[in-house]
């Protein structure tokens, strides 16, 4: 897929910078106050896990437009380490942060659709997909 | 999302209402209202946004650093949600958990359960609580054909599930044994190889096996390491420890373990117990070995069942309500 804008993560800062465009996308679609807020927080969840443990990625955006519904596809891409046992960081709890709602888990709850595909020593690519609520 | 539209029509109302009168009346509804959104599982960044609609509503020219610090106050309040959210579900991971352990507990009760068998001249009590729901402590009867009683008592160092686990297995390898092996260092020697084979050395198991022979009124006894029980001598009016060396199950495959006799007379008790009685922990220290000794006497006088029992209620009651360790104490008495 071609995707409309993509944010290059390589610093800290870059993961305010790839909130901005999210939010911005939001609002076109026409997401409200509260889904814009939870947009922007997975936003940062998938962004600072790419700084923190891949060094360097991108977080792409991406409208969708179908006859009844529309939505953001966002999706994070690093050449990282990877990620072993996916199932394990899924788990409520486990990460680093502990207990605190974050973390991969939080993002999925933050978000309507969510996938991992991972590979140990190639990278990390995580789809999420979230819809307007009508 | 028709809930909570419903739900800000509601909170509107009660908004302006205490805009107006700030009475105690529309805060106490405000607490209602929340309660029902909890167990709607509304997030408060939902609640911040419904505020938000609300306050627009009644002030339509609402200033816009108003509204500004109102946007950063639902952007701020998103992580308690998901903090909020993901405490829903470990807590609901608890409580299968618990009912889990509850079955598994109740299967334990079962595999373990032992029947306290009448032997002429002897009354006998015998009483084991778990800390948690499973128990780190066991005992069992066996009785034969010829009247003779065989008691084990034993402790897993160690509490919970996997100590309950080991207990298990200790119960299955002694029904395995034959019925003509009774004697206490033998049982021993054989449970020690199979703990020795089988369970982790981490985990340690304390045992005391006697065997009581009615005809003779012998009481013939060997201990793995465990916590010495007490003899009564009437005669005497006199207590004593029960003492018996010997390791801990487990710890080496080769142990032999010593056995000893005591003859029991009329009026003579045998008192066996786990170190959750002896180690029975008091605000501030553990309670002296001579102290428990001096709680078992006051109860002695009673029929052996009731006197474990009154025994257990008073550890309870000096313990807070709250067992530390498994406890299990047993009383034999002789009558005749
Ligand atoms: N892009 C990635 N590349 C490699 N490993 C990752 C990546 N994203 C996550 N991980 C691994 O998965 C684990 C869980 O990530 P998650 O974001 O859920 O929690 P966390 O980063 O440990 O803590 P926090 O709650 O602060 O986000 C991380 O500790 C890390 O080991
Ligand atoms: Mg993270």
């Amino acid at each position: 897929m071609d995707f409309q804008s993509c944010v290059k993560i390589n610093r800290e800062w870059d993961i305010v910078g790839a909130r901005q465009i999210g939010r911005e996308h939001a609002k076109k679609i026409g997401f409200g106050t509260v889904d814009q807020a939870r947009i922007a927080t997975a936003i940062s969840e998938l962004a600072r896990n790419i700084y923190l443990y891949a060094d360097t990625g991108k977080i792409c955006f991406e409208i969708i437009n179908e006859i009844d519904r529309k939505g953001l596809w966002i999706l994070a891409v690093d050449n990282g380490p990877g990620i072993a046992d996916i199932s394990q960081v899924m788990e409520d709890g486990f990460s680093t942060s502990g207990g605190l709602g974050a973390g991969l888990p939080g993002v999925k709850r933050l978000m309507d659709q969510f996938d991992i595909i991972s590979e140990t020593g190639k990278g990390t690519e995580i789809r999420t997909v979230k819809w307007v609520r009508k | 999302m028709n809930k909570v539209n419903l739900d800000l029509e509601n909170y509107r109302k009660l908004l302006k209402q205490y805009m107006i009168t700030q009475d105690e009346k529309a805060l106490y509804q405000a607490e209602q209202f929340t309660k029902l959104s909890m167990q709607h599982n509304i997030s408060p960044e939902e609640i911040v946004n419904v505020h938000i609609q609300a306050l627009k509503e009644i002030y339509p020219d609402l200033p816009k650093e108003i509204d500004d610090s109102m946007s950063f106050l639902l952007e701020a309040m998103i992580s308690y949600g998901l903090a909020y959210q993901e405490f829903q579900s470990l807590r609901e991971k608890q409580l299968e958990l618990k009912s889990e352990i509850s079955v598994a507990a109740n299967m334990q009760q079962t595999l373990l359960s032992t029947v306290k068998p009448s032997i002429r001249g002897l009354d006998i009590g015998a009483t084991s609580i778990p800390a948690n729901q499973m128990s780190g402590d066991y005992y069992h009867f066996v009785k034969d054909n010829e009247d003779t009683l065989g008691i084990a008592i034993a402790d897993v160092i160690g509490k919970g599930v996997p100590a309950a686990l080991s207990m298990s297995m200790i119960k299955y390898s002694m029904d395995s044994f034959p019925l003509s092996q009774r004697n206490p260092s033998a049982i021993l020697e054989n449970l020690n190889r199979v703990v020795e084979r089988n369970v982790d050395p981490s985990m340690f198991i304390t045992m005391f096996y006697g065997l009581y022979d009615p005809k003779t009124s012998v009481f013939q006894y060997s201990s793995a390491g465990h916590e010495p029980g007490f003899y009564y001598n009437a005669k005497m009016d006199k207590f004593d420890e029960i003492k018996a060396k010997g390791l801990v199950l487990g710890v080496s495959n080769d142990t032999v373990y010593q056995q000893y006799e005591l003859e029991i007379n009329k009026g003579d008790m045998i008192i066996l117990l786990t170190d959750g009685v002896t180690e029975c922990r008091l605000a501030d220290r553990f309670i002296e070995r001579d102290e428990v000794l001096d709680v078992i006497k006051k109860f002695t006088h009673l029929p052996a069942q009731e006197a474990v029992e009154q025994v257990y209620k008073y550890f309870e009651r000096l313990q807070d309500f709250q067992l530390r360790d498994d406890f299990t104490l047993i009383i034999i008495k002789k009558d005749v």
